[in-house]
């Protein structure tokens, strides 16, 4: 059984994604829970094992060999709750792998129930292949025939605020039951209603039996003006984990591990966020991005309020066959320092679709790999944007809203060759407005934090203290209407020991103030023309601004938002060269 | 670490399943020897479905239609049959639109299930019915080479297999081929143009098999109405050098080519067959394979993606790639003795 993390000591997770599946240990050390060690192995939900079992065990054998502690028995049971000898006192994991859930999306008006609901779909790993709303066109037969051809995974059902419309919900319950009459009982897809709650009796009565799993949550819409998503995340989550203990071996084993607490990695990671930022109180967002090989998943929270989005068909793995339907070709070799034909981009996204555990070895395939990376990042912040709560205050529409600060994770950012290619990648594909923090999660903790929080609310703040997060950059990015080449700051970065570095910042330039790990200073920046950095058009605060040194120190990003090319092709591929030589290389 | 694992062996003993979407009747018997293109099996199901709303159209409540329905479930209908009716003296009719099987009577509407059709199961891969899964379909073992490719279009057939290429490279266009190849199994290097795949449809062929194909073709190639196997990726790349070598030492021979498209979860996968005689059951294949030294790998990314060579030996630790990452990696001695260090994840045991 699972102890409580509350009064526990030593933590052990388990996070498995598509390609890897990580084991991940903490525990107290003088006091303070802290981050241990990882042991990563393939992950291997795929044929020929077809159960997660054999990647979580190699993982937690690794992280065995690197801590020196036993965790697991040889009957390859864990070791809980921790005995003298080794072990662990608690478990959380949390779950990525496996394709996007096919999803059918029921409800009545296309910009209210439909809409939420579509939001509902987007905080999990689903592909919504079919939407039924009210004004659907089609005969109810033919939106059964399109549910039976489809089979999907999982339906979702809103509509109808609290003591609102009932006939016409339960027209579309009908539809959707027969449609799960008429598949085999055991492809039958799992239902989750989020509708008008005087409804729920009959939804049970009605799909009880003809369902794999009948979850039932509050009304997304209570009512026209109120959107309340956050009970049916949480009973998504519970039907995702259930899915999948259906589709894929050793996710019973691993569930049972977690005492019934598995949790899809995205879930845990906006968990997190939104976590930190009720705990930081700070009076920007908070945001958090993983670009996994199962999805580009995005979570910004607003005190909170968080914005979530989990987009599978953004991911770097499988998913990639399919990216150029969402993405341009042009807009993705944009970022390439190098003429590449889009014939060879094409054969790049289906040979890596076929084998989304391979790496880049040549420094080709590395620029095609980080040019994805970049873009794909791009259009998932620009699509969760959408989302973002309208009070929130940007620096002009269309620009992102700051935030402070912006944690990332995923391999192709934390296991970039140099820092400084983790950082462009980052600033190009977010393109980040005022002044921010930039923190690498090296070492995939923000699903074990998330998974750990809501039982254990110190462990989260002890560990994201301790160092085991990786302070990439502070970046300043203003906001302005120039010409190339005009200056936009002038800086003045005052450092603890009295140095002064000055700098003059001109439009369309990336520009570096080493400021260690360790080292603190107040950064003075004086805006020119108009320029923004969250203070107000050409404010700033005159006291200067407190800064803690990161590994790429304070870059200044004036490279305009959002970024713009120049039609000359090698200009722009001079440029890209430029600015990576800027960050290091 | 785990291994990736593709089959390509001169001979081998593989049991694969074979299974309808939906239950039926197996019409196999365990032991019978099938040809790939038996029908082991088959389902019959409406693939359409037609509400008729009687209470609407007779307008009348639901509650009150159950007296004027005039079919039960399972009862099947012809077009135009009336299988409810009002009352009066002229009574409103609903009329059945097509011929079908009645499914569901409730709430006043009746459920048709029309269009029936039936599915027919192949066995999909010559050899012996070594299980019947009731209902479903049966479990096939085939002796003989197994090529397994990377990409198909979900289709099966059996022809003579024609090598119309002299090395792994060649591409192939509409001018290699005539119609003395009609029937038969065609082997190339590449395909780029759809004029291509188009002419062979025209003969027709019963199968392609490529080392790789265009990505640009792969909405039509779904569609062709034969198979379509690609065996290296997608890239103009050869077809690797030990597929090359068992297709052309079997050119002529008569083979299997199942385009079932690659299903990582599944395992289902594109396969060749080509049946030998034996005299005893060769091995079955080794499906899970970890890292080891002397093993043959394929690699799977650039450089030299596609080729063939053996893994010489483990390197301890991490191990820095000209892309700058730092990986788990290996020694591979290529075909042509060049050694290179290739990350673990971009090789593929053959075995």
């Amino acid at each position: 059984m699972p102890a409580s993390l509350v009064d526990a000591d030593s933590l052990l997770t388990i996070d498995v994604g598509t390609v890897t599946t990580r084991a991940t240990l903490f525990d107290v050390v003088e006091g303070n829970y802290r981050f241990i060690a990882t042991g990563q192995a393939p992950t291997s939900a795929t044929a020929p094992y077809k159960d997660i079992s054999e990647g979580v065990h190699q993982a937690i054998e690794n992280l065995q060999s690197i801590t020196g502690r036993k965790i697991m028995g040889d009957d390859h049971r864990l070791i809980m709750p921790a005995q003298e000898n080794g072990g662990v006192d608690s478990f959380a994991a949390t779950l990525s792998a496996g394709p996007a859930l096919k999803t059918a999306l029921v409800g009545l008006l296309s910009d209210v129930s439909l809409e939420s609901v579509q939001r509902l779909a987007r905080t999990t790993y689903a592909r919504v292949l079919e939407t039924i709303g009210m004004n659907d066109q089609r005969r109810p037969d033919e939106q059964i025939d399109s549910l039976t051809r489809l089979r999907p995974d999982l339906v979702l059902i809103a509509g109808g605020t609290d003591e609102g419309a009932t006939r016409s919900v339960e027209r579309l319950i009908e539809t959707v039951g027969l449609a799960c009459y008429l598949m085999p009982a055991d492809k039958r897809p799992a239902l989750l209603f989020a509708g008008n709650a005087s409804m729920t009796p009959k939804v049970k009565s009605n799909l009880q039996g003809l369902v794999s799993a009948l979850t039932v949550s509050p009304n997304l819409r209570p009512s026209l003006e109120i959107e309340n998503l956050q009970p049916a995340q949480h009973s998504l989550a519970e039907v995702f984990t259930q899915i999948r203990r259906g589709q894929m071996g050793g996710v019973d084993e691993l569930n049972s591990w977690a005492g019934g607490t598995l949790t899809p990695t995205a879930y845990a990671e906006s968990r997190i966020i939104r976590f930190l930022s009720q705990v930081y109180d700070s009076s920007k967002g908070i945001l958090g991005v993983d670009l996994g090989a199962s999805a580009a998943t995005v979570a910004a929270a607003f005190g909170t309020e968080l914005t979530m989005g989990v987009y599978p068909q953004l991911g770097l793995g499988e998913g990639l066959a399919g990216l150029l339907r969402y993405v341009p070709p042009e807009d993705i070799l944009r970022w390439i320092p190098a003429e590449l034909p889009a014939e060879t981009l094409r054969d790049y996204l289906y040979q890596k679709s076929i084998y989304p555990a391979t790496v880049p070895a040549t420094v080709e395939d590395l620029a095609i790999e980080q040019a994805i990376a970049r873009q794909s990042l791009h259009v998932a912040i620009n699509s969760a944007a959408k989302d973002f709560p309208a009070r929130i205050s940007r620096p002009a529409p269309g620009l992102m809203p700051y935030f402070e600060p912006i944690l990332a994770a995923g391999s192709v950012l934390t296991r970039a060759p140099t820092l400084g290619q983790s950082l462009l990648i980052l600033l190009d594909g977010i393109q980040p407005a005022g002044i921010t923090t930039l923190i690498l999660d090296q070492n995939n903790l923000l699903p074990a934090l998330g998974a750990a929080a809501s039982r254990n609310a110190i462990l989260p703040i002890q560990v994201l203290e301790s160092g085991a997060f990786l302070g990439l950059a502070t970046v300043v990015a203003p906001c302005v209407n120039a010409r190339y080449g005009t200056p936009v700051l002038r800086l003045r970065l005052l450092s603890q020991n009295g140095n002064e570095t000055r700098l003059e910042v001109k439009y369309g330039s990336l520009e570096v103030l080493p400021l260690p790990p360790g080292e603190s200073a107040r950064l003075f920046i004086q805006p020119l023309h108009h320029a923004e950095i969250g203070f107000g058009p050409g404010r700033t605060r005159e006291d200067g601004i407190p800064v803690t040194g990161t590994m790429m120190g304070i870059v200044i990003d004036a490279r305009g938002r959002p970024i713009m090319f120049s039609g000359d092709a090698a200009r722009r591929r001079e440029l890209l060269k430029k600015w990576l030589w800027t960050v290091g290389g | 670490m785990l291994a990736l694992v593709t089959h390509i062996l001169p001979l081998t003993s593989v049991r694969r399943e074979r299974l309808m979407p939906v239950p039926g009747r197996v019409i196999a018997r365990l032991d019978q020897k099938v040809s790939s293109l038996d029908v082991v099996a088959e389902a019959r199901f409406g693939q359409e479905h037609v509400l008729l709303d009687v209470a609407r159209t007779l307008r009348v409540p639901p509650d009150e239609t159950k007296t004027m329905m005039l079919c039960k479930p399972g009862d099947t209908v012809t077009k135009g049959q009336v299988v409810a009716q009002g009352r009066g003296l002229v009574p409103q009719r609903v009329r059945a639109p097509g011929v079908g099987r009645v499914l569901l009577i409730g709430g006043g509407q009746i459920l048709l299930e029309t269009g029936e059709t039936t599915f027919e199961l192949q066995a999909g891969i010559p050899g012996t019915v070594t299980r019947v899964i009731p209902e479903r379909g049966i479990e096939v073992t085939f002796i003989g080479a197994l090529i397994q490719g990377i990409w198909g279009n979900g289709r099966v057939d059996t022809g003579m297999l024609l090598p119309l290429l002299n090395n792994p490279a060649d591409v192939l266009t509409s001018k290699h081929m005539d119609v003395s190849q009609r029937g038969s199994i065609i082997l190339s290097g590449h395909c780029s143009d759809l004029a291509t795949l188009e002419t062979a449809a025209e003969l027709p062929v019963r199968g392609l098999i490529l080392g790789s194909l265009s990505p640009a073709l792969l909405p039509q190639a779904a569609l062709m109405s034969y198979p379509i196997v690609v065996v290296d990726g997608f890239a103009h790349r050869p077809i690797n050098s030990a597929a090359f070598k068992l297709f052309t030492t079997n050119a002529k021979r008569e083979i299997t080519i199942n385009s079932e498209p690659l299903d990582r979860y599944s395992g289902a996968r594109p396969e060749i067959f080509i049946p030998l005689p034996v005299t005893q059951e060769p091995p079955s294949t080794r499906d899970v394979e970890t890292f080891a030294p002397d093993q043959r790998v394929r690699l799977l990314r650039n450089p030299n993606a596609g080729e063939i060579g053996t893994l010489v030996s483990l390197r301890s630790g991490l191990t820095v790639m000209p892309s700058g990452l730092r990986v788990p990696a290996g020694d591979v001695k290529l075909e042509t003795g060049e050694q290179l260090i290739v990350p673990l994840a971009n090789l593929e045991v053959l075995g």
